[in-house]
């Protein structure tokens, strides 16, 4: 009897220190990139600051006007939020003069859901409310399913799902890429409005071939740039810019469908450094190591039964 | 054995009052929480989704509420019968501690006409640490109120039939709580770089599992110290102080983890860097290493007195470690702040007040304690 109790609580301790061993994050393969997937590619370098996206966007999606200030004449959010699902920020440094240039420069940078390969808040989501397309791989939102927890928005390495505070019947509200127009044959309308091509749309892969191009330009010769569409046949010719030898989300927590080009470093433009897996992957091995078919948790309490049971008779 | 039975005594004393007029203050915020949103009441934001609500009345509070799991542990997995006496007391207070837990959420989550959807096998999502520790912490719940049945269930034909399935639910009341609150450690997990490296770590679940035993007994020997002096109850510092014999193996094995943990990822010097999160981190475990120290004399742990204060300091620590790791060290980028707002904190200490009356109203009314 003795014999066996030990070896029960053996057992089980040595299942817990397996299942918490921080190589647990080797367990489960890396997922990988939809053969469909659809995104944007935001080229920093050609954003000219415009912020026609954030007006189409609104529209598209229509989302109320966001005030900052004593003025309330236009639309002017300082941040993502319940009512801005897409936003054009500026990085500025020293006299401000030169675009892309880290010292005495500016540059421009679009955030929005990134659409992650593998999205942390599709994982996190109790209830299922988030979810990825299996073709087309964009994150979107189910406000039936949604129970209003807020975990989304802790694990999100972006910040990006965004909750109405101010309501008493509240929403998670983050982009969704325009899935609304994308059905309808149309493509996200911050990049069928942009005028420079600096957010592109286009099927994933193309977009990624598109990125090697760039940056295998030579810096300030003239190359034909998409807009719009990376198949729209519409071409603008600009100078390239000097671009880093960096695509964020080409592996940034696992990936995103959202891509970046930038002429600085991309911390610089308020974009996180992240390993490439997300956290919540570690989590979910713990939780599948520990919890899968629920085998463990059923043995471990058939052990407990069979403690207790003996308990109880030595009492009687 | 002298027997359990009810304290007696008039219910409505001063100190049940003042609960029941903060009570009623936070009823008025809670009104205004579900007409205006949770905005109108707290200061939590995008950045901080997460404020006090999860924090303390969650995560804070079901660690209190392990007393139940702690005692269980010992007395049937370590078959140390002679702590029967501090179960009933211990399983009464994880009774509180998770059901208001469970009432928090229900204020805390935006849409909670929805939240059955968790039940439900079609929305229900397997890979999410929240869905388990959310199914987990209301079965347990479950589970605690027909372990505390016995206290009220009237009929002897009743009793008889919940004794023959008893040992089922002892067990599960072993099981559900090891799963979930090292899931609480997980859940951070996910939250990755936002995570101070002071606490972030892949060991989370088993520091919050260990956590939540020291908790659980720094809780039952708190509420003994308190209601023996309060009520003359029969002395149980003998039973309390070996006990508290398990605890210095227990904090060292913790302090172990925690440090070696914080050493082999290279953040050691973190600690020492005099901001905020060093300074908490040195709070947290300076909380932890005294009534080890202590209750490592064996002289001490009959003094009733230092075995109150060091469970008191033991509390602190843990409660102090869990806020440390859900919002404290938690930092999801510039420009987000935190701090709980005053209805916010009303809401809070309602429910504790809720807490705290219910308590008062049982002990007297139930078969609880054993007298003098």
């Amino acid at each position: 009897m003795e014999i066996k109790r030990r070896d029960f609580l053996k057992g089980l301790a040595s299942g817990a220190l397996l299942a918490v061993a921080p190589p647990a994050l080797a367990g489960s393969p890396k997922k990988s990139r939809l053969p469909d997937a659809l995104g944007i590619l935001y080229d920093s370098t050609l954003c000219v600051g415009c912020q026609v996206c954030m007006v189409a966007c609104k529209k598209a999606n229509n989302m109320p006007d966001e005030h900052y200030g004593p003025q309330k004449i236009w639309d002017n959010p300082i941040d993502l939020s319940a009512k801005t699902l897409n936003i054009i920020k500026e990085y500025e440094n020293g006299n401000g003069k030169y675009k892309d240039r880290k010292i005495d420069g500016y540059a421009f940078v679009k955030r929005q859901c990134m659409h992650c390969v593998d999205p942390s808040c599709v994982s996190a989501c109790p209830a299922s409310a988030l979810t990825k397309d299996r073709k087309t791989g964009i994150v979107t939102y189910n406000k039936d399913a949604c129970i209003g927890c807020r975990y989304c928005e802790i694990v999100c390495p972006f910040n990006i799902p965004k909750f109405q505070w101010e309501e008493p019947f509240p929403q998670i509200v983050k982009c969704q890429l325009c899935s609304h127009l994308l059905v309808k044959g149309e493509i996200a309308a911050c990049c069928s409005e942009c005028p420079t091509g600096a957010s592109l749309f286009g099927p994933v892969k193309d977009l990624l071939k598109e990125t090697g191009r760039r940056q295998k330009m030579t810096p300030g010769k003239q190359y034909d740039f998409p807009i719009s569409s990376i198949s729209s046949g519409k071409t603008q010719t600009h100078k390239a810019a000097r671009y880093i030898p960096h695509v964020y989300g080409e592996n940034e927590a696992g990936g995103t469908q959202v891509l970046y080009l930038a002429g600085m470093p991309f911390n610089r433009l308020g974009l996180p450094e992240l390993p490439d897996r997300p956290y919540t992957a570690l989590a979910e091995n713990i939780q599948h190591m520990l919890y899968k078919g629920m085998i463990l948790p059923i043995v471990a309490l058939g052990g407990l039964i069979f403690l207790v049971k003996r308990t109880g008779e030595k009492e009687e | 054995m002298k027997e359990k039975k009810p304290i007696g005594g008039r219910i409505f004393t001063i100190p049940f009052l003042i609960c029941l007029g903060i009570a009623l203050i936070a009823l008025y915020f809670l009104a205004k929480r579900f007409i205006f949103g949770l905005g109108a009441v707290t200061n939590m934001n995008d950045g901080y989704p997460w404020g006090i609500w999860i924090a303390y009345d969650v995560v804070v509070g079901t660690a209190f509420g392990c007393g139940g799991y702690a005692m269980a542990l010992l007395v049937y997995i370590f078959n140390k019968g002679e702590y029967h006496p501090l179960v009933r007391p211990a399983i009464m207070t994880s009774v509180f501690g998770y059901s208001l837990a469970a009432v928090a959420v229900f204020f805390d989550i935006g849409r909670y006409w929805n939240m059955y959807n968790i039940f439900l096998p079609w929305y229900a999502n397997t890979n999410s640490v929240l869905l388990e520790v959310a199914l987990c912490i209301a079965a347990y719940c479950l589970v605690l109120w027909i372990e505390f049945s016995p206290t009220f269930v009237k009929t002897e034909q009743t009793k008889a039939k919940l004794n023959k399935v008893m040992f089922i639910f002892i067990a599960l009341g072993i099981l559900l709580p090891t799963m979930h609150q090292s899931s609480l450690g997980t859940m951070m997990i996910a939250a990755g770089q936002k995570l101070s490296p002071l606490w972030w770590t892949g060991l989370l679940p088993l520091l919050f599992l260990i956590s939540a035993i020291t908790m659980g007994y720094a809780v039952v020997i708190f509420e003994s110290s308190i209601a023996t002096l309060r009520y003359k109850l029969a002395d149980e510092t003998d039973i309390l102080g070996k006990l508290s014999s398990i605890m210095p193996w227990l904090l060292g094995a913790y302090l172990i983890v925690r440090f070696g943990d914080v050493i082999v990822r290279g953040h050691f010097g973190l600690i020492f860097k005099g901001d905020l999160l060093g300074n908490m981190f040195i709070l947290e475990n300076i909380l932890l290493i005294i009534p080890m120290c202590l209750l490592a004399v064996p002289g001490n742990r009959k003094n009733a007195r230092l075995l109150f204060l060091s469970a008191v300091s033991l509390m602190l620590s843990g409660g102090i470690y869990r806020f440390n790791c859900y919002i404290i060290g938690f930092n999801p980028g510039t420009g987000w702040h935190y701090f709980p707002a005053v209805p916010e904190i009303f809401i809070t200490l309602g429910l504790v007040s809720v807490e705290l009356m219910a308590y008062l109203w049982f002990i007297k009314r139930l078969p609880i304690y054993r007298s003098a």
